[in-house]
């Protein structure tokens, strides 16, 4: 009897801590919005600096890996096609699975998951230490205001950074899929990247823009509500980079569910 | 222009400070006589069910040194974090150059923060900026100053603290001591009206630790700031000290100048100042609860 009163305990003691964790995000989304349009009313305006800073962490610097792993996904995918569609005959269509795959799918997600692992992670890293150091007190006392100073460049860039970075998995992947394609079929790469084009439409990378963007607020989010509610010295974060990077990628998957319904309804 | 001004009011403060601290403690009714910059009035604080403060009553006056002394455990980090506007008083009342802290809006209290500067125990310095950086952070984010305004306010705050030639290290490559000066220097950078101190001789050597209580003493006299001074360093509190609140199991025990303190009759205010340590009085009930959680 009481082993199963604590079980109900902890369920509930879990989904108090979740929603009071969906609530510190979504206030840290508003305050981070407001620092942006209002901040230079207060003389704390977000520095473009900051920004350009983080953008150059995020998404230069992350181009190579990009590139490796999405041409990986793009040869991935026109493997997957011509086997599937080979089974009906119908190997000359591949290029319609794979070019809505890649724009509306698999660029937005693979770029998503490959962010929270790489800058998530850092991110929640990051604020965790400076929190635990003192860091973080230490602007509050200067009249800086951490959210503005510390979160507001995070969401921005990564709203802005990841789209780009599906952008360019979309040119890489229908690239490599395009090589094989044309390769095992006898046809030109020309035809494959014509065909492909018909096929997409600009709702169709409008749909992996968005779900970039979306990806990416939630990856600063998470990051930022990991890494200021750290506790427990480094042990401490060690455990929220690791909460980050889980959360990040449980929440993209959730989120990208809901938005394909959503939008193709 | 610009560059020019701030030139000439840091030689200013270099030419106090380098000169010999002649200072001599006010008297008390000299010390009364003075504003108030900080007052704290009937303040309570509880972490959960434990209460850390009780019923605080203390007030600073301008161009005082106030050390807050006290043993492990016994608050004083919590009023400072109080007083430097980390925890919003519940319930109670601390004015800062008289403002309510607890009644101002956020802006406000970043307006008022503006004019305080806090150098914690540890530093709190940006790794990832060098001491320059760091020095320079509060002028960047809350001035419109040129870039060659901030440089030389920087190092001017940086000789002032004597690290002069060591703002291109990162702060990983500074000593301890050095940590704690190029603090200060990034709390002084904004000529701040009030100056708080977290335990500043902590983890430092004695001959480093009284070269630090003469920077205190020399600052508040160059720049004409009130001091406030969280330490458990008995020696240290003695030098530099007009006032002494001795802070225990969160309640006031005395507050006092120097000399009263030092012949202060209080039992435990005594064992303090004579590093004798006291069993704690445990309520058996009390304990059981906390143990329990009931």
């Amino acid at each position: 009897m009481n082993a199963a009163i604590r079980g109900f305990e902890g369920i509930g003691r879990r989904s108090a801590g979740f929603f009071d964790q969906v609530g510190y995000g979504s206030a840290l989304f508003a305050a981070s919005i407001y620092w942006l349009l209002i901040g230079w009313r207060r003389r704390q305006p977000v520095r473009i600096r900051m920004i350009f800073h983080e953008m150059q962490q995020i998404g230069v610097a992350a181009l190579p890996i990009a590139t490796l792993l999405s041409g990986t996904i793009g040869l991935m995918l026109a493997i997957q096609s011509l086997y599937s569609l080979g089974l009906f005959g119908a190997e000359a269509y591949a290029y319609i699975g794979i070019a809505l795959s890649v724009a509306r799918e698999f660029s937005p997600l693979i770029m998503a998951i490959l962010v929270a692992g790489r800058s998530g992670s850092a991110i929640a890293a990051r604020l965790a230490t400076m929190t635990i150091n003192q860091e973080v007190d230490a602007l509050q006392v200067m009249g800086i205001n951490p959210v503005r100073y510390l979160v507001t460049p995070v969401v921005v860039a990564l709203a802005l950074m990841l789209p780009c970075l599906a952008m360019w998995a979309n040119l890489v992947s229908e690239l490599t899929a395009g090589l094989y394609v044309s390769a095992s079929l006898n046809s030109s790469l020309g035809a494959f990247v014509n065909d492909s084009l018909t096929v997409l439409k600009t709702g169709d990378i409008w749909h992996g823009i968005g779900k970039a963007t979306l990806f990416g607020v939630l990856i600063a989010l998470v990051a930022a509500v990991n890494g200021s509610s750290v506790s427990g010295g480094a042990e401490g974060v060690g455990r929220v980079t690791t909460w980050s990077v889980v959360q990040s990628i449980c929440m993209i998957v959730v989120a990208d569910m809901l938005f394909a319904y959503i939008a193709t309804r | 222009m610009e560059s020019t001004e701030a030139q000439l009011e840091a030689q200013h403060h270099i030419a106090a400070l380098r000169a010999e601290s002649t200072a001599q403690r006010p008297t008390e009714a000299e010390l009364m006589a003075r504003p108030k910059v900080i007052e704290v009035d009937h303040l309570d604080f509880s972490f959960g069910a434990r209460q850390v403060l009780f019923d605080i009553n203390l007030d600073v006056r301008a161009g005082e040194i106030m050390v807050i002394m006290g043993g492990s455990g016994s608050g004083k980090t919590t009023l400072l974090r109080h007083l430097v506007g980390l925890m919003p008083p519940q319930p109670g009342k601390v004015k800062l150059l008289d403002k309510d802290m607890g009644s101002l809006k956020p802006n406000q209290l970043m307006d008022l923060k503006r004019k305080i500067g806090v150098a914690f125990q540890f530093g709190a310095l940006f790794s990832s900026m060098t001491v320059a950086e760091n020095v320079k952070l509060p002028l960047r984010e809350l001035t419109n100053l040129e870039e060659k305004t901030m440089d030389i306010m920087a190092n001017l705050k940086l000789e002032v603290v004597n690290l002069s030639g060591f703002g291109d290290l990162m702060p990983s490559a500074l000593s301890g001591g050095m940590v704690k000066r190029a603090s200060i220097a990034r709390a002084i950078v904004m000529d701040p009206k009030l100056l708080f101190l977290d335990e500043p001789s902590s983890g430092l050597d004695p001959v480093v630790s009284s070269a630090l209580d003469d920077l205190i003493l020399k600052l508040r006299e160059a720049m004409d700031i009130s001091v406030v001074v969280v330490s458990h360093d008995i020696d240290s509190a003695f030098k530099i000290a007009d006032r002494i609140t001795v802070l225990d199991q969160g309640h006031i025990l005395a507050s006092a100048r120097v000399e009263e303190i030092r012949s202060s009759t209080n039992e435990r205010v005594q064992n303090l100042l004579n590093r004798r340590s006291v069993e704690a009085e445990v309520d058996p009930a009390e304990y059981l609860r906390r143990l329990t959680g009931d």
